[in-house]
């Protein structure tokens, strides 16, 4: 015990200056546990025993993380918070306010993260100026992926406006091929209607699901984003309510369908099938510019100013952020690196378009926050407005009820 | 000494049960009554913030919904279960052969879970997988049976699910209630050769009040919890269209981190199961007294 503790300090103190003879631990609170997903943690895990720590793993399965978030509110509750949980977006804000979040802040000075995250990114890693979370990857959630084969034949090219797509997707169907995959789940309903919105100018997706400016919220442009959402439906085949997505994604694998709006994890089933991007499958951005993101992060709880849980906290948002898990992690899981600085080349080719669309839209201040993602909006305004977009989406609803109860919904949520 | 154990090992028994249920049961009632009071959000706050909770609760429109399926499934489901149930229950009390494996048949539905039948009938009504694959597989093409994804019509699969899953215990319930139907009054009435059905309109169902009684309220208090059906039969869709208000409260408490709300909308879940039950306690303890 004696000589363990002494190396792991050892070690410890060779990278970064931490308490002296600290024993690394952390307990880590997350809902990674399918296959992919599972073995990047594993990683993790290994890499955090490699310089002397404990990791003492706590998956919570399930309800896509609200499992997690129970047993969460549960330790937090009874005073005994884990060190780091999986937290993303406003989320992090809002249980910071609850007054339990950590300060990491040396190890990110120490680790230079404010030279290589992008802005808008670290800017959801801070609480009130200090560091508080480490990012693991990048998602862009406005992806449309397509079938390759499917497209050739019929001679479509992947759209660039939505009036390409609705072009594209009225060919399919005379042809008898269901344009669109699509499962109808309430999150997914939004991911094509943020999408839209972004198809309308990345201006207006800023005012309308970043900022919820009434004003955007009920404007004719947002009628018209109900309107194509209300010609999507006519895209998706019969048997859509309630499909998860991975089977979405495999009607486009399997050339049932010709095209599915949703996230680069999308990407990870195709692969996992042995698909080629490029030859069997391709990727492109939904109509318009702009960059949606989701990223995954990992916040940092007080833990009461024990020493060898501070230790496992600084270990940990160091060996998260830092290259090697960036790149290992992120070709597991569909996503790219946070940092700026890894190397792309093992990287397939969506990845690197997601890359560089990710620079230039930050410089073009086109990089926004998704809000079907829990990364632009807490979780109440959120709520209420995928309530709205499901709503619409799988009624008879008209695009003007469909506006009005929007706005509703979003004053009421206030 | 030993009558002082007579008098006092049955309170001592039972205080620890008492305890826990005070504690456990009303102790949280009132806790979770205080929460709906105040803007807790992802944690519970305990400053009082007045009725604000149960004015946002009435103002949203999917809880307008799941008022609307409550009332929509709670009534069929109760209406239907019961005159199914007591449908197989005289027909059952035939003296047919074979009953006890029949009796069997229809009471097995309960053996599963929730969940298990919501699943299974998912599957059923699944419009490309299920009866309408099935139908139009045999050459009728213009079959169509998609309640599951219609959103007018989802609620009433919950109805189906749900009925399937209880009539048969509400038979159960029945069959014992008419064979504890004194048998002396039976045969008299079949001397006097009054016809069959009209023994049961006119005596045995009247004589067996109790037991729709006690039948109702099994049935309504299910009817009030559902929750587990809904998320294995439609999650909730299309849309938010089978939301009932246990769905509503788990949204709310679990996926949306707003406690005040899901707080308040179980107090009145609360309400209403009170507003059953208490009618109930009453005749109950006043047949009593009497």
């Amino acid at each position: 015990m004696k000589t363990t503790s002494v190396l792991a300090a050892s070690a410890a103190v060779t990278c970064f200056a931490l308490p002296a003879l600290a024993e690394p631990q952390a307990e880590v609170l997350h809902w990674w546990t399918s296959g992919g997903e599972a073995k990047s943690v594993a990683v993790l895990q290994e890499e955090f025993a490699e310089r002397g720590g404990t990791w003492t793993d706590m998956p919570v399965a399930g309800g896509g993380g609200d499992a997690a978030m129970t047993a969460l509110r549960a330790r937090v509750l009874s005073g005994n918070a884990p060190t780091a949980v999986q937290l993303k977006g406003p989320a992090i804000q809002e249980w910071y306010e609850e007054g339990v979040l950590a300060d990491i802040s040396d190890v990110a000075e120490e680790q230079g993260w404010a030279d290589v995250l992008p802005e808008q990114l670290a800017a959801h890693m801070k609480c009130d100026g200090n560091w508080c979370a480490a990012p693991v990857n990048v998602h862009r959630v406005n992806w449309m992926w397509g079938n390759t084969e499917i497209l050739e034949a019929n001679g479509i090219e992947m759209p660039t406006t939505w009036e390409e797509f609705n072009a594209a997707a009225e060919k399919l169907q005379e042809a008898g091929i269901t344009p669109l995959a699509h499962g109808g789940q309430a999150w997914q309903d939004a991911t094509i209607f943020e999408t839209v919105v972004l198809g309308m100018g990345a201006d207006f997706y800023q005012q309308a699901l970043v900022e919820l400016d009434p004003e955007a919220l009920g404007s004719d442009t947002m009628v018209q984003v109900f309107d194509q959402m209300r010609t999507i439906r006519g895209y998706v085949d019969d048997n859509f309510s309630g499909r998860d997505w991975n089977l979405a994604t495999a009607m486009v694998m399997n050339g049932e369908a010709a095209f599915q709006i949703m996230g680069d994890w999308a990407k990870g089933e195709f692969l996992a099938a042995g698909k080629v991007p490029g030859e069997d499958f391709t990727c492109a951005a939904t109509p318009g510019d702009g960059f949606l993101y989701n990223v995954d992060s990992f916040a940092m709880f007080d833990v009461g100013g024990d020493e060898d849980k501070v230790a496992g906290q600084n270990l940990l948002a160091e060996l998260i952020v830092g290259p090697s898990f960036q790149e290992t992690f992120n070709l597991n899981k569909g996503s790219i690196p946070v940092r700026s600085d890894v190397s792309l080349d093992a990287f397939d080719m969506c990845a690197h378009l997601s890359a560089e669309d990710m620079a230039a839209d930050a410089e073009a201040g086109t990089l926004l926050p998704s809000y079907a993602h829990g990364m632009a909006l807490r979780g109440e305004p959120a709520g209420a407005i995928t309530d709205v977009v499901t709503a619409h989406f799988n009624s008879e609803m008209s695009s003007d009820e469909a506006v009005e109860m929007l706005v509703d919904a979003v004053a009421n949520a206030m | 000494m030993t009558k002082w154990l007579e008098n006092h090992v049955p309170k001592l028994v039972l205080a620890p049960s008492f305890v826990a249920i005070l504690l456990f049961v009303y102790g949280f009632i009132a806790w979770t009554a205080w929460v709906s009071l105040t803007q807790s959000r992802l944690m519970p706050r305990y400053e009082f913030e007045g009725f604000g909770q149960y004015v946002k609760l009435f103002s949203t429109p999917r809880w307008d919904t799941a008022m609307t399926n409550l009332a929509i499934y709670g009534i069929l489901f109760i209406v239907i279960s019961m005159a199914l149930g007591l449908m197989l229950a005289i027909l059952l009390d035939q003296r047919i052969r074979v009953e006890g494996a029949i009796r069997t048949v229809y009471l097995y539905p309960m053996a599963l879970s929730m969940i298990v039948t919501g699943t299974a009938w998912k599957w059923i009504l699944n419009p490309g997988l299920g009866l309408e694959a099935m139908v139009r597989g045999w050459g009728f093409e213009s079959f169509t049976f998609n309640w599951l994804i219609d959103p007018n019509m989802a609620i009433y699969t919950i109805v189906l699910a749900g009925v399937w899953q209880s009539a048969g215990f509400v038979m159960a319930l029945f069959l014992a209630g008419l064979r504890s139907v004194d048998g002396e009054i039976i045969k008299a009435a079949q001397v006097d050769g009054i016809p069959h059905w009209r023994i049961y309109t006119a005596i045995i169902i009247p004589s067996m009040a109790p037991v729709f009684l006690s039948a109702f309220i099994v049935l309504s208090h299910l009817a009030i919890k559902s929750f587990d059906l809904v998320i294995a039969l439609t999650g909730g869709g299309p849309g938010y269209a089978t939301d009932l208000p246990a769905t509503y409260m788990y949204a709310m408490a679990f996926s949306r981190g707003n406690l005040g709300q899901a707080a308040s909308s179980a107090m009145v879940m609360m309400a209403v199961v009170f507003a059953i039950v208490v009618p109930y306690l009453y005749s109950e303890l006043r047949a009593k007294h009497d």
